[in-house]
Parts: structure tokens; C-alpha cells; sequence
């Protein structure tokens, strides 16, 4: 057999470095705690992700067009409190579509200041994270919402409730994945997310209206973040404020370990699923190893980094390269 | 002269890349205080050569003597410490940076702990400055200075080392002609201090004003030095050019049809003034001129990504507004455009998409886009142009430069446009695939395309077009039909020359 060269180990970990590392973990987690790997964990990781990952799915479309979201955490915040405050003044039936309306205007505002306006979406998606919080906050009056009758209403029915076993947040993740993942795959919308992210000018060159596809985009965040916001809000019946409070960057993890570039132009649905279950089963698995949780924040960043790294070396086919 | 060695020698200089030959065996000579100029078209290997010279591509053969040393850079770094300076065309300047510090970047004078040694760094370059005889200080914000003042800025870099070589890429495409003057004398005073300059340019004007010698390059190959005292216009053009380009005239002649497009006192701002002409269906109209003469705006404006100032623009007839590209391709105008990475192509797409990309909203089965369909689009432009590659799952990435334009010639094909704008359909591809694409061009036209080809290469031009429209500096300075043209007065056309009769 050919030696391998020190070239050729860098360019095998920059290409499949992310799998070969998550690999290592499971391996290493199993030894450590036999729990790890049985179907109740299992079952038990899925479920804790999958608000995480309806809101991964969103921003999914977002990357690819080229661009970031932040806000998606404060965002689910907002959706989270309005939804449970409306839910005792207007009941369910017309609490869930109103806060769908005021979380996609958010949506809205962003699609049209990076889509229209041009602007950085890492400039715009900071401040919203900031002003939505603000928002937030005047709307509560900075106190916790609860609902008042939580055992009378079929608000419970998202984040609580089970088809044949399976919990309900998990059931609407993979239904909405399966959904998402065929309009990115296979819409002639999804074709130009590719295209505008891949390169913003030849697609314009093409009659591709550009602004357009990127204000979609932030809307199907939105939706996915309202999505999200029902499904917490369902779980617990009621919530503080800064329930999403840090879950942009989670997010934005578990797509970029799926494999999505920040540059723009590539990933898929799937492979965000994919993402977004290492990230779950790590965080997991580091839990059930004894970490503190609140060490888990250090944790996720270290995978940031490492997947940001692995995204750019295997663009590069080296680790390491003296220019960009 | 004649005993002395030369500043800089290149020796049987080759560098190849994958299935071009870019320089075959380039030799020249440029003596100390001495002005060599070095022309050839755009394509011919001018670039490539000074890459070569800089140390950002290695030559797979030959030499490069500097004094009487052998120089092997491996990067623009080692190419500046043997002495060989680049002014280039484009500016690399920190714009917020002080003059002084943008002349010695990276090698600022210190003091203890590292600290910079301003009075010393401003000393140093008032001195330099002061042999430029420029109006501006050491400590003039470079971003404030004019772009004549910026390029002196680059030629002062170049002074602080001891400079055996001098290389003036097109140096004087955004000067005025007072900073022309300027700039023409700083040149002189090089000479008389014994450095080789090798000025690169396309304006004869310049090259016989203050040239010694002229040595031509032609696809990748040396054709010869010229002296310039004992030289013209014509032979240096005939040299650039080569015999062979009679015979590749554009000789077919079939009957046009109705005009497909007109423009009437198409203007926009600064860009071009006051053009005007027609295409009809079945005819090639090319348009020719200098980096900057217009051309490439033109056509950006019919295909609605720039607004005119004035003018109107005529399509069968009927005067229409284009204000973007989605209007534009409504009106069947379509644009290959110049950059075929930057604008034609979605690199990291596969063959299919990207040809199918203007039409996939009208190619729908249900709510998806319809597979079956979009494949046999691909197919049959595939084998309509003879795309090469293995099958349309092929990023684009990965195919050669002529199969990456063919996707996108097919991809405007294929929405059957009336009116087909091609800018510099031949740049970066080699030369078998560029008679392709011409006949592909000519074939197109006797289909009752009307085509606009837009080129910077002459050969190129004169093969494929019926007509063509010369610029300069954003107006049209005279259109031929393919009878009359010829080399010499296509060449004073675009430089600016004006025939006794205007056409």
C-alpha cells in the first residue's frame, strides 16, 4: 500500500474531516457512557433538536443565497412571547396566524434592506438581533409570559403532543425538511437561490432577479423561525424573554457542519439535517460525559471554528495556506 | 552601446499551460538607458510575459538574466530585490495611508522597540519626491491625490530600491495629456540615470514619441525588434498582425434581412457619446477599439444593466425602454458577456443549470422545474456546438475555457433571442477553439441572427464581421463594411486618427 504523504492526510481531513471527527466522537461517547447510543437517547436528541432544526432549515436558504441571518434567535424570542400573549386575548386559532404575520414583516424588513437595499447581511442580521430583543422586551414589559389556562388549550399540541409515539416537534422538523429540502432541490426558486449565492453577477447576467430571491429567502426564514417560536412555545406554555437568546449561532453551526459554505452557492437540506443532528448528538454526548451545560457555549464555538477551518481548507485542498 | 550588457535579457522564455502554449521561446533584449517598448495584441502573451518577469508564474523553460546575474523569483518580492519594478496599470495603493508610508510598506525605517522613524521615513521620501518634481509631500493622504499622482506615488516605490528594470504597464491609460508630459519626463530621467524601461502600450503615438526600440510579440511567440527611428506605423501593425490574416477574411456574403435593432445618439455619461447604428438579421456587426474606448458599456446599457443619458434604442422598428436585464431578454436581446467567470457562469453549477438558467421559470412541470425537458435543451445545444464534456452533471467549473463558452453561447440560444451581443467571445481561449466559436458566430448570422461582436483582437474582428464599428474614447469614429476595411485604417480609427473622408 502507497504511503500516504503529509500532503494527502491534510487534503483527506480538509475534504472529510468534519465526518472523520464526528466519528471519533460517537466512538469515544459509547465507550464512555454505554446510554449514549441506545434509542431513548436517541430519541431524546432528535427531539431536544428539533426546534434548533426547523430554524437550521430556514437559514439554510439563507446561506446558500449568499448571505447570513443572526437574528434568527431573538427572532424565535419574539415569536415565542407574542404567540403565548396573544394565545390568552385572541385563543389559538387566531394567535398562531397573527404571530406568523408579525414574525414574517420582521423577515420582510430584513429581505428588503440586504435584498433590495444591498445591504451586508451580516451588519443588518446583528442590529436585528439587537432591536428584535428590544422589541421583545417593550412588548412583554420585560416580564415572563404564561399562559393562563395550560392544560384547556390545543396550543400544547406542538411542542407536547405524539403521533404514534413519535413527538409532534419531530414529526413537523422531518415534514418540513422533506418540504424544504424538494423546493430547494427541485423549484425553479430554489434553482436561483443556487445560482444567486453561487455567483449574485452571472445570475443577474442571467434575468435572474436577484433582490427578489434573497427578500424570499429571509422570508422562509422567518416562517421556519415562527415555526420554531410554536413549537417552544407549545413545549413549555409559557417563556422568558431570551429563550432564543444565543441559537443564531447554534444555527448557523449546524448548517455550515452539514457542509453549506458561507460563501454561498452550496449545501443542501439534507446535509443541514445532518448538521444539525452532530451538533445535537455532541452537545449530547458531552452532557452525558459530565460537562457543565453552560460549558456547552465554549464547545459549540470550538465547532464553529473547526467547520468554518475545514470549509475553507477543502475549498483549498490543503489545512493550510500562506494566501486566502 | 554595443559593448555594453544588457539591463535585463530574457532567454528562450516558454510557459505553457493546459493546451496553450502561452510564451514559446520569447528572447529579447532591453539595453541600460534604454526605452523598449513592447507591443503585440491583447492575447499575444504581453501579460503572461510580465508575470513571468515578476516571479507570479515560473517558465517552464528559458532564462532571465538581470546585469549579468541569472534571476530565478519565485515571488513579486524577489523579482522588486533584483532590481525589476512593475508600474502597472492598476494602482496598488492603501488610499488612507500617508504617501510615505504606501513608498516603503513593509520596510518603514525603525526605531528601538519597533517603534516607526517618521522623521527619518519623511526625509527619505521628500528626497525621492523632490527628484520627481512632484506637487504633493510625504505626508499627502495617497487617497486625496489624483490618479496621475497616485502612479507617481508607485514610480517613487520603484526608486527606493536600485532598479535595473523598469516595467510600465500601459502607464498612461487614465492620465490626461498634461500628466502625460509629466509622466513622459520622469521616464526620460530614468533613461539618463541607466535603467531599462520596457513600456508596454497599444498607443503608437506614445511608442514613437519616446521609444528606442520596439519588440513584438504574437501569439505567445517573439516576432522581432524593430528600431523605432527606422521604422512606421504600418510595419510595426504588420508585425503584430502577421500574413496569414488575408486569407482569414470574413468571404461570405448572403442576403440580410430587416433591421433588427437600431440606436440612435445612444449616450451615457462620461462612458460614450452620441452612438448610433444598425443591425440587421443575418449580419455579424463588430465593434472595435481600445480597453475603455465604450464598447463593453454599450452593450451592458442594451441589456438594461446601465441607464443612458440619451438616446433611443429600436427594436424592429419600435422604440423600446430596457432597464434591466429580465426587460432585455423579454426583447430577445442577449449578452455573452465579457468576463465568462464573473458574469456568464455559476462556476460551481453544473453544465445543465447554468444553460438552462434565464428560462427556469418556463420550464415547469407542476411546481418543479421539469428535468426532462432542461435535458433535452442541454442535449441538443451540446451536440448544436459541440460541447465537450463527459455529461451535464459536469460542474462547469471543471471544463476548458471554449467548452465553458459555448455553455454560455447555448444558453442564450436557447432562448432564441433576436439580437445576440457577444463581448470578447474569444478572450483566454486557445486557438482551436477560437475558430470554432468564429464559425460558430458566422454560422449564427446566416441563421438570421443579428450578432454584435465585440473584440479587442483584430484578426477576430475582421474575420467575423460584416461590418465594423471602430471607437475611440466612447464615440464611434468611423464604421466599415468588410470591403473597405483595412488594417492600417482600423488601427488609426481606434487610436483616435481621423481619415481624410469620414465614412
Amino acid at each position: 500500500m502507497a504511503t500516504m504523504t503529509k500532503k494527502d492526510i491534510g487534503g483527506f481531513l480538509a475534504r472529510q474531516g468534519i465526518l472523520v471527527a464526528f466519528a471519533l466522537f460517537i466512538i469515544g461517547f459509547t465507550i464512555a457512557n454505554p446510554k449514549f447510543l441506545t434509542p431513548d437517547n436517541i430519541l431524546s436528541v432528535v427531539r431536544s433538536s428539533a426546534i434548533l432544526g426547523v430554524m437550521a432549515l430556514g437559514v439554510t436558504f439563507v446561506v446558500i443565497s449568499g448571505n447570513l441571518d443572526l437574528s434568527v434567535g431573538s427572532m424565535m424570542s419574539f415569536s415565542t412571547i407574542v404567540v403565548l400573549d396573544l394565545h390568552d386575548t385572541l385563543g389559538p386559532t387566531m394567535a398562531i396566524p397573527a404571530m406568523f404575520a408579525m414574525t414574517l414583516a420582521l423577515g420582510a424588513l430584513i429581505g428588503f434592506l440586504v435584498g433590495y437595499l444591498k445591504l451586508n447581511s451580516l451588519i443588518v442580521t446583528l442590529g436585528m438581533l439587537s432591536a428584535i430583543h428590544g422589541l421583545t422586551l417593550t412588548y412583554s414589559g420585560g416580564k415572563n409570559m404564561d399562559i393562563d389556562d395550560k392544560s384547556g388549550t390545543w396550543l400544547s399540541v406542538f411542542g407536547q403532543g405524539q403521533i404514534a409515539g413519535i413527538p409532534v416537534p419531530i414529526l413537523i422538523f422531518l415534514a418540513l425538511a422533506a418540504l424544504l429540502g424538494i423546493v430547494l432541490a427541485k423549484t425553479p426558486f430554489g434553482r436561483k437561490v443556487y445560482a444567486v449565492g453561487g455567483n449574485g453577477v452571472a445570475a443577474t447576467f442571467s434575468g435572474i432577479r436577484r433582490a427578489r430571491t434573497v427578500f424570499l429567502c429571509y422570508l422562509m426564514s422567518a416562517a421556519c423561525v415562527a415555526t420554531a417560536g410554536l413549537i417552544q412555545a407549545s413545549r413549555s406554555m409559557g417563556s422568558q424573554n431570551t429563550v432564543g437568546q444565543g441559537m443564531e449561532l447554534e444555527v448557523l453551526a449546524a448548517v455550515i457542519l452539514g457542509g453549506a459554505s458561507l460563501l454561498g452557492g452550496s449545501g443542501t437540506i439534507f446535509k443541514t439535517v445532518i448538521g444539525v443532528l452532530i451538533l445535537g448528538f455532541i452537545q449530547n454526548g458531552l452532557l452525558l460525559m459530565g460537562l457543565q451545560f453552560y460549558a456547552q457555549f465554549v464547545v459549540t464555538w470550538v465547532i464553529i471554528i473547526l467547520a468554518v477551518w475545514l470549509d475553507i481548507a477543502a475549498k483549498r485542498g490543503r489545512l493550510w495556506s500562506p494566501i486566502a | 552601446m554595443t559593448e555594453q550588457s544588457p539591463a535585463l535579457r530574457l532567454e528562450g522564455i516558454t510557459k505553457t499551460f493546459p493546451g496553450v502554449k502561452a510564451l514559446d521561446d520569447v528572447s529579447f533584449a532591453v539595453m541600460p538607458g534604454e526605452v523598449h517598448a513592447l507591443m503585440g495584441e491583447n492575447g499575444a502573451g504581453k501579460s503572461t510575459l510580465m508575470k513571468v518577469l515578476g516571479g507570479i508564474y515560473q517558465p517552464n523553460a528559458g532564462r532571465i538574466v538581470v546585469g549579468e546575474e541569472q534571476a530565478v523569483m519565485t515571488n513579486p518580492l524577489e523579482a522588486k530585490s533584483k532590481g525589476i519594478v512593475f508600474i502597472h496599470q492598476e494602482l496598488s495603493l492603501a488610499e488612507e495611508l500617508s504617501v510615505a508610508e504606501n513608498i516603503y510598506l513593509g520596510e518603514l525605517p525603525r526605531k528601538r522597540f519597533g517603534m516607526v522613524d517618521w522623521t527619518t521615513l519623511y526625509a527619505r521620501t521628500d528626497a525621492i519626491l523632490d527628484k520627481l518634481k512632484v506637487g504633493f509631500n510625504a505626508r499627502t493622504r495617497v487617497g486625496a491625490l489624483s490618479i496621475a499622482n497616485q502612479q507617481m506615488v508607485e514610480i517613487a516605490r520603484a526608486l527606493t530600491v536600485d532598479a535595473k528594470a523598469v516595467i510600465f504597464d500601459e502607464p498612461t491609460a487614465s492620465l490626461t495629456d498634461a500628466e502625460k508630459v509629466v509622466l513622459f519626463d520622469v521616464i526620460a530621467d530614468l533613461r539618463s540615470q541607466g535603467v531599462g524601461i520596457i513600456y508596454i502600450s497599444h498607443r503608437m503615438e506614445e511608442i514613437f514619441k519616446i521609444t528606442d526600440r520596439i519588440s513584438v510579440l504574437r501569439d505567445g511567440q517573439y516576432r522581432g525588434t524593430l528600431e523605432t527611428a527606422q521604422t512606421n506605423e504600418d510595419e510595426v501593425t504588420q508585425l503584430m498582425i502577421g500574413r496569414k490574416l488575408d486569407l482569414s477574411r470574413n468571404a461570405s456574403h448572403h442576403e440580410l434581412g430587416d433591421v433588427a435593432l437600431e440606436v440612435r445618439g445612444l449616450s451615457c455619461g462620461t462612458l460614450y457619446q452620441d452612438v448610433s447604428f444598425e443591425v440587421r438579421r443575418g449580419e455579424v456587426v463588430g465593434f472595435y477599439g481600445l480597453v475603455g474606448a465604450g464598447r463593453t458599456e454599450i452593450a451592458e446599457t442594451l441589456f438594461g444593466l446601465r441607464d443612458p443619458s440619451a438616446g433611443t434604442i429600436l427594436m424592429d422598428g419600435e422604440e423600446v425602454r430596457i432597464s434591466s436585464p429580465v426587460d432585455a431578454i423579454a426583447r430577445g436581446i442577449s449578452l455573452v458577456p465579457e468576463d465568462r467567470k464573473g458574469q456568464g457562469l455559476v462556476l460551481g453549477m453544473n453544465c445543465r443549470d447554468n444553460m438552462t438558467l434565464p428560462q427556469v421559470d418556463d420550464l415547469k412541470a407542476g411546481p418543479f422545474v421539469a428535468d426532462g425537458a432542461e435535458i433535452a435543451i442541454f442535449d441538443q445545444y451540446r451536440d448544436k456546438l459541440d460541447i465537450r464534456t463527459p455529461g451535464w452533471k459536469q460542474m462547469v467549473r471543471n471544463l476548458s475555457g471554449g467548452n465553458q463558452q459555448k455553455i454560455v453561447i447555448g444558453k442564450w440560444l436557447s432562448m432564441h433571442p433576436s439580437v445576440l451581443i457577444v463581448d470578447e467571445p474569444t478572450r483566454g481561449i486557445d486557438v482551436g477553439s477560437k475558430s470554432e466559436i468564429h464559425n460558430l458566430i458566422r454560422d449564427l448570422a446566416a441563421q438570421g441572427y443579428a450578432v454584435i461582436v465585440i473584440s479587442s483582437e483584430m484578426p477576430e474582428v475582421l474575420h467575423v464581421s460584416d461590418r465594423i464599428v471602430a471607437m475611440y474614447q466612447g464615440r464611434v469614429m468611423r464604421s466599415f463594411t468588410s470591403d473597405e476595411v483595412t488594417e492600417d485604417s482600423l488601427i488609426q480609427a481606434i487610436s483616435g486618427i481621423t481619415p481624410d473622408k469620414v465614412a
